[in-house]
């Protein structure tokens, strides 16, 4: 067993794959990269390299679980040639990105998107720090850059066989131009890449010492416990805190217009006297809303006859299923989902002379630096967003940075005093910015060999993009303006060879605050479009799997996945007395997935899953074993969608309080899961987020054929079944 | 005054008795190790041992524990050596965000203490901490390779 003092700990887990240097800057000096010391060469933004032969690779995005800290990295050090065993990760400054340009690019891990939209300056970031070694190297040899070569941190000149490791050339290497082009590798010659390689941060997580935005901790710290109005968009018409004042530990309460603050000198203090707190809610035009009331606004967007936004119309649709003799309609339904990472919101800041810093979990520190900035109304360049890793993100901790204006505010009124701000759980739960809702028709029209001709869907929903984050909803969806990407996503893009085929959006913008749920449209609309395509085969008596592979012959990616999960699940062959197979495929994030699940449905309703096994075709796989804890982890995330997940609400409000009453899967419900990871290389897909796009239709699917029960709605909780 | 030990070290806390031992730990004695995740005992992410049996922390009040021991995540390496779970977590990759792992393997630490080869049944019956990453399928692995481990490597 190794020792584990500090010191031997950075040795052990530099030879498990790089230690993790996380700088929490002293309070009020901005923490630029403060793994540097004297020494350290900074090749370029992404590499520094220590006289030692340490390496620093910096990591400009978010590590919430999803394993890029380690994946992005990788790619750098392909091309940079080093020891990996020496590579140290640190996080950019978000501060220092404002200073310097943007060196780092976008920092935000949304969308599966980390390794996709970065793998290409990444990959030449590192090898233009390898050509400035080699660079320098040369130069103190007095020979021609040509003749020399790297590997595992050293430079060697073939004729003289000399060598020198990248330590002793890095400060002049420093000094040296950027090579403006640089080739990279041939795949074919990737030593890291395709690796599986061991995530840097778990050492830390299993050794209590990983920091969550939670567990910063500042001199002088006050804690703040907040409630929100109850009912979204209300605001605070009085409030009296006569009860609370004086009591012990007690510092303030604020009255924050759409929320109230207790402050206290912990958060157990501030969180007690807050019950005591009284307030007066207006709550404004929707205390009487519910979720039945709801239900009816998304239904008028299924029966509107105006202001129908078009995403996709291939042929004549009406033309097509008006002729047909066999035509098949049904309505789909998914609910509003919370995402409650396990850490809840929360933001420290401190806001002083000038200067704010701001520690929180965060999916995009640019936009947390942004939205603190605009609260505090100091410029960009006086905040620094100081890294942590994240518990859970799920697209909570992006696009809405509500927790950091309300962090910020706080911090504000408490002049110059650190302040911890954090949710309770019934706060998370009740204050979300949630999976949308969604209410779709489809219809379709098969000829006599029981091939569609005619396809239609009309989704009706809130839209994220233009409520959260305020896009315009344009074209490529023409002809209309108003269609959300993610709203028809998976549906507008079917890949199946239909020749009529027409997807429609109606906007219905609610006022419970929606936001990206990993996988987004992905993890909703793939339950419609391959149910209602397990409809069609049903009505066309055919083979579920043949089905889809006879209309996916013009999609080769599609179809490939599709054939390889179906050939490791063995569909096709006997299975025992009771257990039933169901199937499904989808692209999104860049990557082909499909699924096949094997279960059982007793007749209390209980589902037992024997089986789910899960393609993958990311194109390029960088970190093999971390792909398949991704889809691992997709299907405890989907299963608990599927069976329980279901925000509803009554006079207003979210009913759901805590996982006493938003159920979460367990250990003791965890199926079997099998990874089919099936690269086939030429592009970089996601692997976060499409691993849960086909599972509950698969799931949906086998519990059709098992039963006989189509299922059109989720949870499925709401039809009498439950997880084994 | 309450007096506690934790991770072998003394303590003398002035606060409320019925302050929950999880903000004791976090806020007060600054502990950061066990987590915060419902305040209703139902995720488990503020996992720690009180005289060896695990309790979740932010459901009992630090009176409870006064004059006990509490053994935390930070406490659970011995004289430098990783504890047998907490190896099986590395070897294994179990975290993925983490933030739960800390409460999972004090579970997974209790578990092994009073039953050296638990099946998966018994693993089923212990292991009720939420982890909303699912990292569920690691986690049986990883107790079944502690449970392996030679005796000698055991704390």
């Amino acid at each position: 067993m190794k020792n584990i003092s500090r010191r031997e700990f950075l040795k052990s887990s530099a030879a498990i794959g790089g230690g993790l240097t996380v700088g929490f800057g002293p309070l009020g000096a901005f923490a630029q990269n403060a793994a540097q010391k004297t020494g350290d060469a900074e090749i370029n933004a992404w590499v520094v390299v220590r006289p030692d032969d340490g390496i620093i690779i910096r990591y400009a995005r978010s590590e919430m679980g999803q394993g890029s800290m380690t994946s992005a990295p990788m790619l750098v050090a392909e091309e940079l040639e080093c020891d990996w065993r020496r590579v140290k990760v640190e996080y950019a400054s978000a501060n220092a990105n404002v200073k310097r340009k943007r060196a780092w690019g976008d920092m935000a891990s949304v969308g599966s998107r980390t390794i996709r939209n970065s793998q290409e300056y990444l990959r030449k970031a590192g090898a233009t720090a390898r050509e400035m070694l080699v660079a320098a190297a040369a130069q103190q040899w007095k020979v021609p850059a040509s003749e020399c070569t790297a590997q595992n941190s050293f430079i060697t000149h073939g004729p003289s066989k000399r060598r020198v490791s990248y330590g002793k050339v890095a400060d002049a290497a420093s000094r040296l131009q950027a090579p403006k082009d640089v080739k990279l590798k041939d795949p074919k010659d990737w030593k890291l890449i395709g690796k599986s390689v061991k995530r840097i941060d778990i050492p830390d997580t299993v050794m209590g010492r990983q920091r969550y935005g939670i567990d910063t901790q500042l001199d002088g710290m006050l804690y703040a416990a907040i409630a929100q109005c109850p009912v979204f968009g209300g605001k605070v018409k009085a409030m009296d805190g006569s009860r609370v004042e004086g009591r012990r530990g007690i510092v303030k309460v604020l009255s924050m217009e759409s929320f109230v603050a207790v402050v206290a000198d912990n958060w157990w203090r501030a969180k007690e006297a807050l019950r005591d707190v009284h307030i007066d809610w207006d709550v404004g035009a929707n205390g009487n809303a519910s979720s039945a009331s709801l239900m009816e606004f998304y239904r008028s967007g299924l029966e509107a006859k105006e202001d129908i936004a078009v995403a996709r119309k291939d042929g004549d649709f009406e033309a097509a299923f008006g002729a047909s003799a066999k035509k098949l309609e049904a309505e789909y339904f998914t609910p509003y989902l919370a995402h409650s990472c396990m850490e809840p919101m929360g933001c420290t800041a401190v806001l002083k002379d000038g200067r704010l810093d701001v520690w929180t979990s965060t999916q995009n520190a640019e936009a947390s630096l942004a939205v603190a900035a605009a609260t505090a109304g100091v410029p960009l360049e006086n905040v620094e967003v100081h890294r942590t890793q994240l518990g859970g993100g799920f697209g909570r901790r992006g696009g809405a940075q509500d927790f950091v204006r309300q962090g910020v505010m706080i911090a504000k009124a408490m002049e110059g005093k650190p302040v911890k701000m954090l949710w309770t759980r019934e706060e998370d739960t009740q204050h979300d910015f949630y999976r949308p809702a969604s209410l779709v028709r489809m219809k379709a029209a098969l000829d006599d060999a029981g091939n569609p001709t005619a396809w239609y869907s009309r989704v009706a929903s809130t839209s994220i993009f233009s409520t959260l984050v305020h896009l315009p909803l344009k074209p490529p969806f023409s002809p209309a303006e108003g269609v959300d990407p993610q709203a028809v996503a998976s549906i507008f893009d079917i890949p199946h060879s239909i020749p009529n085929v027409q997807v429609e959006y109606a906007q219905r913008n609610a006022y419970v605050p929606v936001g990206f749920w990993r996988t987004v449209g992905h993890s909703q609309n793939p339950f419609v479009r391959e149910s209602f395509m397990d409809e069609l085969a049903a009505a066309a008596g055919k083979d579920p799997f043949e089905y889809r592979r006879a209309l996916l012959q013009k999609s080769p990616k599609d179809l490939a996945i599709l054939e390889a999960t179906a050939k490791a699940a063995g569909w096709g062959s006997p299975l025992p007395a009771g257990v039933f197979r169901g199937i499904a495929e989808t692209e999104g994030y860049g990557s082909y997935t499909s699924a096949v699940a094997e279960l059982s449905v007793n007749k209390n309703g209980e589902v037992s899953i024997r089986r789910l096994v899960l393609g993958i075709d990311p194109g390029y796989a960088v970190n093999p074993d971390n792909i398949q804890a991704q889809l691992q982890g997709s299907a405890v995330f989907m299963l608990t969608a599927m069976f329980w997940g279901e925000i509803t609400l009554r006079d207003g409000r979210v009913e759901q309080t805590n996982f006493d009453n938003y159920r979460m899967m367990r250990l003791r419900e965890m199926p079997k899961v099998e990874v089919v990871l099936a690269p086939t290389g030429g592009f970089w897909g996601g692997v976060g987020e499409p691993g849960q796009a086909s599972i509950a239709p698969a799931v949906c699917n086998a519990i059709f054929a098992a039963t006989g029960k189509r299922i059109r709605s989720l949870p499925l909780k709401n039809h009498g079944l439950t997880l084994a | 005054m309450i007096e506690l030990t934790v991770n072998g070290k003394k303590h003398s806390v002035d606060v409320e008795p019925e302050m929950p031992l999880l903000w004791v730990l976090r806020d007060v004695l600054d502990v950061k190790g066990p987590k915060f995740g419902c305040g209703i005992a139902q995720c488990g992410a503020c996992t720690v041992h009180l005289n060896g049996e695990p309790v979740r922390s932010c459901s009992v009040p630090v009176s409870a524990a006064a004059g006990q021991k509490v053994l935390t995540i930070e406490g659970l390496a011995q004289r430098g050596q990783l504890h047998p779970v907490q190896k099986a977590w590395i070897d294994n990759e179990v975290p993925q965000c983490g933030y739960c792992q800390s409460g999972q393997i004090m579970a997974a630490v209790a578990l092994l203490a009073r039953n050296a080869n638990p099946s998966d049944k018994d693993i089923d019956a212990a292991m009720t901490n939420i982890c909303r990453c699912g990292t569920y399928a690691r986690i049986r692995t990883a107790i079944h390779a502690a449970a392996k481990a030679p005796k000698s490597a055991k704390a």
